[in-house]
Parts: structure tokens; C-alpha cells; sequence
């Protein structure tokens, strides 16, 4: 039920923005709870977004997988 | 974005996984969480592996209770206008459920985010709305923004939230399973942070991994959790911190305590659990459907309604049987066809295992 999809933040007006979805699905969503950018990354659920997405994080996420294969 | 999906890592986890030889049984209480499991196969993978898998009370679909399902169909039938996620619709209550209603000429009307339900009342002052309010954690932030948004006198909530932590608290007491170690959902986590779970670590000495939905999330998350087993840690980690900030999501949390307060409330399966539900709180009351329509409501508070006959969704949210070990599974009951509410969700576990083809013992 409470599925929750990443999307790109592409055009920003008050609390309404507009995410991309990718292929072709544009949808408007609430973003009272973030404080966002245009060319943010989002996690969407139920027309808000919850939390931005930290690409650098992610890089970094998988940089520690790999330590932690190496390591054990 | 990032790859999450990566085969050969995935292999290289689950070695270690096995290389690990512990031998536990972790639960998770996520129906996205199980969906990742099933649909990608890692459920088999992992039988290789000395690692089970148990699924909780993850889905706030099939938690829902009859009682809150005919407090919706009453308003229903009353003339108001319900407006619900999709997968409320055919949730069973004590007969009927919301899509029988509508049958019979109420109007109940799917939306995707409680703002088209706030949309829909203002546009026609003349109506009534309720919105049912679904979900966990992830959810209710929504439910609180849009009544702090001075939402219009012809809208109400039926608040039917939720929340995890407690939860778990109580399914660990029960103690009809020894768990080794705990899967956090993700996008929970995204809004409460990680403070919540200490607890399950410091009381009950049960590891924790806040996890991502990604097929290689899950199995990092598994393979953090037999390293905690295996160094003798019980503490909370989170593999998701791409999403999930330890502190959560401050805006959201803010939202929720200004607008809702603990209840005591039974989940399907389960007694009642103490503090795990939401209710509106007396500010915003004008917007509680529980008083605004209290006389229509008030009857059922008190009614029992048994759970449908033969069915284990009760054992299933519990983690103590698996779908394929109900009778009903795949024969009488199927998702056009469903008896009880894990087979009507998408997130349920028995649909998840009808979908991807775990047919009956
Ligand atoms: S509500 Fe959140 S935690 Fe629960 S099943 Fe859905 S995605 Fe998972
Ligand atoms: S298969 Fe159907 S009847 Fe059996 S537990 Fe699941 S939902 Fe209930």
C-alpha cells in the first residue's frame, strides 16, 4: 500500500512540484515536508515526498558494500 | 542513480551469507520488503543459506480491522462520500466491504493522496467527505499536513493509522517466535528516523538493519545482521542512510504531534496494542469522523467480529505460518476471489505468494 517510488524534481512552484518518474510519468507532488531543489532526487509516497534522496550516499553505499566483502 | 540491482554483487553477498554459517531466523515487517524477497527470487536463494525470512504485520492494509472497515461502510451507506486508497476497496469487513457498498449504490471513490480527497470536498460543499486513513509511518504525515491545512467543514478523517515500533514491542513480548534479528522498513524509517528501534536492541538484544528496497539492500541488510550475530552486537544500523537520516524526518514528526495522539487499538491478529494507533487529536476534532458522526459510529466500537472462517491471516501477521500452510490458499481462497485481507493487498502476504506462483501444499 504504501509504496514509494524515487523521482527527479523538475519544475518547483510553493509547496507543488512537478517529479519525473521516468519513462514519460510526470506526476505533481507536495512537498511541505522537504525543503528541495530543482534536479533533487525524492522518494514519493501517496502525492508527498518523504525524503530526498542523497546521490552521493548512494555512490557511497555501494563503495561500502564492496569494503565489506573485501573485509570479512 | 546508483546500481542497485547488480548480479554479481548479489551472489558475492549471499556467499557470505552462507561462509557466515549462522543460522537465525530474521523477520521483516514490510509488504514492499516481501515483494523485493519473492519477486527476485532471494527467498530461494536464501534457503541455500542457514537464513529464514519471516514477514510480519507489514502491510497496514491487512492490520485493519473489521470493525474500522464497517465504520467506513456505515458512513458509506449514510450518504457520505468515502474516499479511500484502492486497495481498501475490497478489504473484507464483517459481510461486506467497501466495494459491495458502492455496488449498492454508496459512493466510495479511490484516491491516490488524501489532496484529491481534500480536492473533491471542496469542489462540492453540498457532500460530505471521509477519508479513510490507511498506513504506518510513511502514511500519516500526509493525513497531518492536510489538517493542518485548514481542510473545509464538509471533510472528515477516519483515522486508522498506525505505528511500527510499539508494534514490535508487543509481537516480541508475545513470544510466539524467537527472532534473531530485525529487517527495519525503510520508509518508516525515512520519516521516524532511528532512535524508535533502540529499544528492541538495548531490552530484547534483537539486531536491527534499517533496509532499502532494492534486491541488493535486502541481502546487504542480512548479511549486517549475521555480522552483528556472529560479534555479539545487538544495536540499530541502517543500510538505507542514502534516504534514511538517523534524526528522520523533522518536518513530518513535527506535523504528526501537532495534529494526532496515541491510541490503544487492536491490529487483525492480533489484541489490542497499547499506544500503536493514531487518533485525531481535540484540536482538529470538527475533522474526526469518530465525532462528528459519533451516533452512527458509536455501535460498533464494541461489536466482535470473527475473522472469516478457515482463515490465517491472524498466524500469518505473526509470522507463524506461511500462506502455502493455509488450507484456503490458492483454492477457495485467490486474489479475484479473497477470503481474508493478506490475499487483498497487493502488499499482502498471500497475494505476493499467489502472484509469483507459490501455489498451495
Ligand atoms: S506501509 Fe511502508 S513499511 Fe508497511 S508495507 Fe508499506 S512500504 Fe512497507
Ligand atoms: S490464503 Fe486467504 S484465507 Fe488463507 S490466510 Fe491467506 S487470505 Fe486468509
Amino acid at each position: 500500500m504504501c509504496l514509494a517510488v524515487p523521482g527527479k524534481v523538475i519544475a518547483l512552484d510553493g509547496a507543488i512540484s512537478k517529479v519525473d518518474f521516468g519513462s514519460g510519468v510526470i506526476r505533481e507532488v507536495n512537498m511541505s515536508m522537504l525543503e528541495i531543489e530543482i534536479g533533487d532526487y525524492v522518494i514519493v509516497h501517496a502525492g508527498f515526498a518523504i525524503q530526498k534522496v542523497d546521490e552521493k550516499e548512494a555512490k557511497e553505499t555501494l563503495k561500502l558494500f564492496e569494503e565489506l566483502m573485501e573485509k570479512t | 542513480m546508483a546500481d542497485f540491482q547488480n548480479r554479481d554483487m548479489a551472489k558475492r553477498v549471499l556467499d557470505k551469507i552462507k561462509e557466515s554459517g549462522v543460522e537465525a531466523k530474521f523477520m521483516h515487517v514490510c509488504g514492499t520488503h516481501q515483494d523485493t524477497l519473492v519477486r527476485n527470487g532471494l527467498d530461494a536463494m536464501l534457503e541455500s543459506t542457514g537464513i529464514r525470512i519471516l514477514q510480519g504485520p507489514g502491510c497496514p492494509v491487512c492490520v485493519t480491522t473489521p470493525n474500522e472497515i464497517e465504520e467506513s461502510i456505515k458512513l458509506a451507506d449514510s450518504g457520505i462520500v468515502v474516499t479511500v486508497f484502492g486497495d481498501m476497496l475490497t478489504v473484507p469487513g464483517a459481510e461486506r466491504s467497501l466495494a459491495h457498498a458502492k455496488g449498492d449504490g454508496a459512493d466510495v471513490r479511490i484516491v491516490y493522496s488524501i489532496m484529491d480527497a481534500l480536492r473533491m470536498a471542496k469542489d462540492d460543499p453540498n457532500k460530505e467527505f471521509m477519508f479513510m486513513g490507511i498506513g504506518f509511518e510513511t502514511t500519516t504525515p500526509a493525513t497531518s499536513l492536510a489538517l493542518l491545512s485548514q481542510p473545509p467543514d464538509n471533510f472528515s478523517i477516519l483515522s486508522c493509522h498506525r505505528t511500527v515500533p510499539k508494534a514490535l514491542r508487543a509481537l516480541v513480548n508475545m513470544g510466539e517466535v524467537k527472532l534473531h534479528g530485525l529487517i527495519e522498513p525503510g520508509h518508516v524509517s525515512a520519516i521516524i528516523g532511528e532512535e524508535p528501534y533502540q529499544f528492541l536492541s538495548t531490552e530484547y538484544n534483537i539486531p536491527q538493519v534499517i533496509a532499502g528496497f532494492e534486491p541488493l539492500d535486502l541481502l546487504m541488510s542480512i548479511f549486517m545482521l549475521t555480522q552483528q550475530i556472529k560479534e555479539g552486537r545487538a544495536e540499530v544500523e541502517n543500510e538505507y542512510f542514502r534516504v534514511v537520516k538517523p534524526e528522520g524526518n523533522p518536518k513530518a514528526i513535527e506535523a504528526m504531534a501537532k495534529t494526532l495522539v496515541e491510541s490503544d487499538v487492536k491490529w487483525r491478529g492480533f489484541p489490542v496494542l497499547p499506544g500503536t494507533g493514531l487518533e485525531i487529536s481535540d484540536k482538529f476534532e470538527a475533522f474526526n469522523s469518530r465525532k462528528k458522526y459519533e451516533d452512527l459510529l458509536s455501535p460498533i466500537w464494541d461489536m466482535d467480529f470473527p475473522e472469516p472462517a478457515g482463515c490465517k491471516c491472524g498466524e500469518i501477521l505473526r509470522g507463524i505460518m506461511e500462506p502455502q500452510d493455509c488450507p484456503l490458499f490458492g483454492k477457495a481462497c485467490k486474489p479475484g476471489s479473497p477470503v481474508g485481507p493478506c490475499m487483498v493487498s497487493f502488499e499482502g502476504g498471500c497475494s505476493i505468494a499467489y502472484k509469483y506462483g507459490k501455489r498451495g501444499n
